[in-house]
C-alpha cells in the first residue's frame, strides 16, 4: 500500500527533501498532504537528502542568507525560493548572567521566543514552513487545532499571505490569546472542551473537509520549523553546540525537532559533534510524560489537564515516547513543577533578566531551577533555556501576585513619602496602602 | 446494536472513502471484530500481530478517550459513537 516516490517535478534546485518516511516502520511516502503512516499509523518524517546538504551548505553561506529562519531553507520541506517570510526567527540568545548567578549557574543562555515574529511564540517558525508548503500543495484554507499561540500564529500568516483561515481552540482560553487571533479576523471556533477533544474534533473536520490543518495533515512539513529553534542556538553560540538544553514539553513535538536540528548539523559537518543533554518541562497539572519518564515507561498514559500553564496543557501528547526516548539517552531530566511554581518562574525570569514569558516559559524556568537544586545540571555546562511564548498574552496567570502600582498625588511631598516607605516596606504590602 | 464508528482518512480506502460506518459490537474489541468482517484487513492497520491496540491510534467513545474508560473492553450501546483518531501533534 506503499504510495511509490514520484519524481521531482518544478522544484526548485535548492530544494533537498526527497519524500516523506514513516518514524515507526520505515514505510516510505510522497511529500503531500499526508501525517500518519497508512501501515502503521507512525507519524511521517521528512526526509533529506544529507550528501547533497553536505556538499551545498557551508556556515558561510547560511550567514549570508536572511535574518530569518529561511536562511536555513535547504533544511526546511518546501520547495519554493519564494517562501512566506514575515521575519520570523533568528531571535536573541541571551547570556542569562543574572539569573544564572541567582541559580549558581556559569554559562546560561535564554533562547528568547518571547519576541519572535509576528505573534510572539515559537510557533511563528513552524507556521512559516506549514503555509509555504500548504501554498506549494494547493490549499486555499488553513485551519488548525490550538491552545492559542498557534492559532494566534496561522491567523495572522495565513492573512499576511492572503490564505481563508479557520482556527479551533478550546473555549476556555486566556483573553489575550482569543484576542490575539480574532484580529486577523479568521473564522474562530471556541469548542466547549480541552484541547485534546479540540483536536479530536479538528481530526474529524480533516477527514471531510479539503482544508489544510497545520498540525494534523501538514504536521510532517510543519513540525520541521521547529528544528530551526536547534540550528540558531548553535550558530549563536558560535558554531557550537551547548552542553545541556531545557524546553518546555506539550506534544513533544519542539524538543524531537531541536535534537534533530542538532543531530542534522552534526551530520552535514556544520558543527562538532558533542554530547548534549535533553531536559524537558511540564506542568504537574498536566504532565503525562514527566509520569512516564519518571515511571521508565515506553508508553504514555494520557490525563485530563488541569493547570494555569494552558498553552502546554496537552494531555495525550502525540510525540511524548520520542521525547521520553530523548530525554533517557542523553542522560537529560523531565520534571514537573506546580502552578505556584510557575508563576514564580515567570516572576524569576522578568526580574533577573527583564524577559515576560508565559506560562510554559515560567514552567520551564521552575524546571531549570528544580533541576539546578537537585544536582542534575553541573553549573559549568552551557545550558540554553527555550522560551517559547510571551508573557503579555497570558496576564492572568500572574494578576494578584506581582504587587500595584503606588498611587499618589502629583505632589513631591507624596512621592517622597511614598519612595521612603516603598524602600522599607515588602513591595507586596504596598498593594492595600493608599499612599 | 449499532454504533457509529468514524473513520480516518488513511482507512478511508478500505471503507470505499466512506468517512462513517454503522457496525454491530458490544464492545471496542467486538466492534473491531465486525468491522474486519465488513472490510478485511482493516484491523490490521489498528491492532498489533497480538490484538492489542497500536500507540498511535486514539479511540473515543462519545468524545471520550477509551484509556479513560475500560480500554478495549470499553461497551458499547445503540447509538454510541466510535471516533478512530491517529495521534497528531499541535498547542
Amino acid at each position: 500500500m506503499t504510495q511509490t516516490l514520484a519524481p521531482s517535478c518544478s522544484r526548485s534546485t535548492a530544494a533537498m527533501f526527497t519524500g516523506l518516511k514513516c518514524k515507526e516502520c520505515g514505510a516510505e511516502y510522497e511529500a503531500k498532504a499526508v501525517h500518519v503512516c497508512e501501515l502503521c499509523f507512525g507519524p511521517l518524517e521528512v526526509v533529506y537528502d544529507y550528501e547533497a546538504l553536505r556538499q551545498t551548505v557551508t556556515r558561510e553561506s547560511i550567514e549570508k542568507g536572511p535574518n530569518s529562519i529561511w536562511r536555513y531553507r535547504q533544511f526546511l520541506p518546501v520547495e519554493t525560493d519564494n517562501p512566506i517570510d514575515v521575519g520570523t526567527g533568528m531571535t536573541p540568545l541571551l547570556q542569562a548572567n543574572r539569573l544564572a548567578r541567582r541559580l549558581g549557574l556559569k554559562r546560561l543562555y535564554i533562547k528568547n521566543d518571547a519576541v519572535n515574529m509576528p505573534t510572539l511564540s515559537f510557533k511563528d517558525r513552524v507556521v512559516s514552513v506549514a503555509l509555504t508548503r500548504a501554498r506549494e500543495l494547493g490549499f486555499s484554507t488553513v485551519s488548525c487545532a490550538s491552545t492559542g499561540n498557534l492559532a494566534n500564529s496561522t491567523a495572522a500568516i495565513a492573512a499576511h499571505a492572503g490564505l481563508d483561515c479557520c482556527v479551533f481552540i478550546p473555549a476556555d482560553l486566556e483573553a489575550g490569546k482569543v484576542l490575539g487571533t480574532l484580529i486577523y479576523a479568521p473564522t474562530v471556533m471556541a469548542v466547549q472542551g480541552n484541547y485534546d477533544q479540540v483536536n479530536r474534533l479538528c481530526s474529524e473536520v480533516a477527514n471531510t473537509h479539503g482544508w489544510g490543518f497545520v498540525n494534523i495533515n501538514l504536521r510532517p512539513y510543519y513540525s520541521e520549523g521547529s528544528k530551526t529553534l536547534g540550528y540558531e542556538v548553535i550558530e549563536q553560540l558560535g558554531w557550537e553546540l551547548p552542553d545541556h538544553i531545557v524546553a518546555p514539553l506539550a506534544s513533544g513535538s519542539l524538543f524531537t525537532k531541536i535534537h534533530k536540528g542538532f543531530q542534522e548539523f552534526v551530520k552535514v559537518g556544520l558543527v562538532e559533534e558533542k554530547a548534549v543533554r535533553f531536559s524537558g518541562a511540564q506542568a504537574e497539572g498536566c504532565s503525562p510524560i514527566a509520569q512516564a519518564f519518571r515511571e521508565g515507561r515506553d508508553f504514555i498514559t494520557p490525563v485530563k489537564p488541569n493547570t494555569i500553564a494552558k498553552s502546554i496543557a496537552i494531555g495525550n501528547p502525540a510525540d511524548g515516547v520520542y521525547a521520553v526516548e530523548i530525554a533517557n539517552k542523553t542522560n537529560g531530566n523531565i520534571e514537573s513543577v506546580n502552578d505556584q511554581e510557575i508563576v514564580e518562574g515567570i516572576k524569576l525570569l522578568a526580574e533577573t533578566e527583564g524577559v515576560f514569558t508565559e506560562t510554559a516559559g515560567g514552567t520551564t524556568i521552575a524546571t531549570l531551577k528544580k533541576l539546578v537544586e537537585a544536582g542534575k545540571i553541573n553549573p559549568d555546562e552551557t545550558t540554553v533555556v527555550y522560551i517559547t511564548g510571551n508573557g503579555l498574552k497570558t496576564q492572568e496567570a500572574v494578576q494578584g501576585y506581582i504587587g500595584e502600582p503606588l498611587t499618589i498625588e502629583p505632589k513631591l511631598d507624596a512621592f517622597e513619602r511614598a519612595l521612603e516607605r516603598a524602600q522599607t516596606l515588602d513591595r507586596l504590602e504596598w498593594q492595600q496602602v493608599l499612599v | 446494536m449499532a454504533v457509529k464508528v468514524l473513520i480516518p482518512t488513511p482507512l478511508q480506502k478500505f471503507t470505499g472513502d466512506q468517512a462513517a460506518i454503522e457496525c454491530e459490537g458490544s464492545t471496542i474489541a467486538e466492534m473491531l471484530d465486525a468491522l474486519d468482517r465488513s472490510f478485511p484487513g482493516i484491523k490490521g492497520r489498528l491492532c498489533n500481530d497480538d490484538g492489542s491496540l497500536r500507540r498511535f491510534i486514539n479511540f473515543y467513545v462519545n468524545s471520550e478517550d477509551i484509556r479513560f474508560l475500560d480500554g478495549a473492553n470499553t461497551p458499547l450501546s445503540s447509538g454510541d459513537e466510535v471516533s478512530i483518531v491517529p495521534a497528531v501533534a499541535g498547542g
